[in-house]
C-alpha cells in the first residue's frame, strides 16, 4: 500500500512537473523559465544526467527549434525538397540539444534579472536581461531574448543576443559557409551535423 | 628621398585598399584559403602560447587581475579621445578623457578605476570604427598572423591607429608628450598584455565555441563582423531577417 501511495505522489509529482507551463507575458515568462533553470542546475540533488534531461525538456517546450532551423538554413530552405527539409530538421534538433546541454554543463551559480521589454512587431517581443555570476568577480553578461508571439498563449524563444551577439546569426553564417564551400548541398551539412551529435 | 618612399607606401596602400574596399561591401571573403592556412596557424599559436598564458593569468590573484585589466584598458582609452573628436562625439569624448584623468590620477596610474563608480564608462573607438562611422564599408574578411580576424577597412584603421593614438606616439615614435615618454617595448608589453587578459576574460567563452562549432572560421568571423557593428553603432543591431520567416 505505502509502495502504491509513493507511486502515484511519484507520477502525480512528474505529471505537474511537465504540465508546468510559464507565464504568456514575455517578461514573465522569460523570468520565470530561467530562473526555473538556474534553481535546477544548482540543485545539487539532481546528478548532471537529470540537468542535462531537465534543459532538454525545457527547450523543446520553450524553443522554437523548428524556426531556428530554417532560419540558420537561410535561402536554401526555400529551394530545398521537403524531405532534405525535414532530415535536416531532425538533424539540427539534435545538434541543437547536444550543443546546448554540454554548453550548460560548465554553468556556474548565477543571478539573473530581466531588465526591459520592448515589442518589435506583433510577431516579436526582445526581452533585456543580465546575468550576475555570483562565485567570481566577472563582470555582469548582457542577453536578449528574442520571443516569438505570434500564439499569444504560448510565447516561444527563437534567439538569444549575448553582449550584442546573436548566436541565431551565428549559427546561420557558420551554417552558410559550409554549404558554400560544398556547392550549397544540404545533405553534406546534414551529414556534418549528424557527426556532430554522434562523436 | 626618404619623402618620396613614405608617399609611394602611402600611395599603394592607398590603392590597395581602394581595390579592395568597395568591392566587397558585405565582407566577402578576401583570399578564404590562406586565410584559413593563417588562421590555422594562430589557433596552433594560441594552443602553444596565448592559452596556456591565459590559464595561468587566470590563476593569479583577483586584485592583481583586475589592477592589470584595468592598467590597459585606461591606456586603451588614450586612443578614443582622437577618435571621439574625428567622430564628433562629445558625449563619449568627456567619458574618455574624464576615465583617463581620474583613473590616471585617483586610481594610481590606472590600476583602480573609480571612473566607473562615478559613471564615466567610455566605449572603446579606433580608427577601424570612425572610418565606419562615416558610412565606409567593411570591405572584404581576412585573417592576419597573430593579430587575427580583420577587414580591408579594419587593417587600414589598425596602421593609422598607430598614428592618432596618444601611447603609439610616445612609445612607438619616442616623442614626449607632458613629459611623458616611452620606447617600443613599452607598447609592445602593453598590447600583448591585453592580449592576455582578453584571452584569459573569455577562456570558457572560447573552449565552449571551439567544442560546439562545426567551422570554428565561420562562427568566429560572425562574431568578429557583428561585434565590429555593434561597437560602429553603439548599439545592438536588430535582425530583421527574422520577420522574413514567416512569410
Amino acid at each position: 500500500m505505502k509502495k502504491t501511495v509513493t507511486y502515484i505522489v511519484i507520477v502525480f509529482l512528474t505529471f505537474q512537473t511537465t504540465l508546468f507551463a510559464y507565464s504568456s507575458n514575455p517578461r514573465d515568462f522569460i523570468n520565470e523559465l530561467v530562473n526555473d533553470a538556474i534553481s535546477n542546475l544548482s540543485n545539487k540533488n539532481l546528478n548532471n544526467s537529470e540537468k542535462e534531461d531537465f534543459i532538454k525538456q525545457i527547450a523543446l517546450e520553450n524553443v522554437d527549434i523548428s524556426a531556428l532551423g530554417l532560419y540558420t538554413l537561410g535561402e536554401l530552405r526555400k529551394s530545398s525538397k521537403e524531405t532534405d527539409i525535414s532530415k535536416y530538421q531532425t538533424a539540427f534538433e539534435k545538434y541543437f540539444l547536444k550543443s546546448l546541454t554540454s554548453r550548460l554543463t560548465e554553468y556556474s551559480e548565477s543571478k539573473f534579472e530581466v531588465i526591459s521589454e520592448e515589442k518589435k512587431s506583433a510577431t516579436y517581443t526582445i526581452v533585456s536581461s543580465k546575468v550576475l555570476p555570483i562565485d567570481s568577480k566577472s563582470p555582469e553578461i548582457k542577453i536578449d531574448w528574442r520571443v516569438y508571439t505570434k500564439n499569444q498563449d504560448k510565447p516561444l524563444i527563437r534567439d538569444l543576443i549575448v553582449e550584442g551577439l546573436s548566436l541565431a546569426r551565428t549559427q546561420k553564417e557558420e551554417f552558410a559557409s559550409i554549404l558554400s564551400s560544398n556547392n550549397n548541398d544540404i545533405r553534406i551539412l546534414i551529414s556534418k551535423l549528424e557527426e556532430f551529435v554522434n562523436n | 628621398m626618404r619623402v618620396i618612399q613614405k608617399l609611394k607606401l602611402v600611395l599603394a596602400t592607398f590603392v590597395l585598399f581602394s581595390i579592395i574596399i568597395p568591392n566587397a561591401n558585405s565582407a566577402e571573403e578576401c583570399f578564404e584559403k590562406t586565410s584559413r592556412a593563417i588562421f590555422k596557424f594562430n589557433m596552433a599559436l594560441d594552443d602553444i602560447i596565448l592559452e596556456p598564458l591565459a590559464k595561468g593569468y587566470n590563476k593569479l590573484p583577483s586584485p592583481v587581475k583586475t589592477g592589470t585589466s584595468n592598467f590597459t584598458s585606461n591606456i586603451g582609452t588614450l586612443l578614443s579621445i582622437p577618435n571621439n573628436i574625428l567622430q564628433g562625439n562629445l558625449n563619449q569624448l568627456g567619458h574618455s578623457i574624464g576615465s583617463f584623468a581620474i583613473n590616471t590620477t585617483v586610481g594610481v596610474l590606472g590600476f583602480l578605476n573609480p571612473a566607473e563608480k562615478i559613471g564615466l564608462k567610455p566605449h572603446k573607438e579606433d580608427v577601424g570604427q570612425t572610418l565606419g562611422s562615416y558610412g565606409i564599408g567593411t570591405g572584404c574578411y581576412f585573417v592576419l598572423p597573430i593579430l587575427g580576424p580583420t577587414t580591408a577597412r579594419d587593417s587600414l584603421g589598425l596602421i593609422a591607429d598607430t598614428f592618432v593614438d596618444p601611447f603609439a606616439h610616445v612609445t612607438l615614435r619616442e616623442k614626449e608628450i607632458f613629459g611623458s615618454s616611452g620606447n617600443a617595448f613599452d607598447y609592445y608589453t602593453i598590447k600583448s598584455t591585453s592580449a592576455i587578459d582578453f584571452r584569459a576574460d573569455n577562456d570558457r567563452n572560447i573552449e565552449s565555441l571551439e567544442k560546439n562549432s562545426i567551422d570554428l572560421y565561420s562562427s568566429l568571423k560572425s562574431i568578429y563582423l557583428q561585434d565590429r557593428e555593434n561597437k560602429i553603432k553603439n548599439s545592438i543591431q536588430d535582425q530583421d531577417e527574422w520577420d522574413n520567416l514567416d512569410n
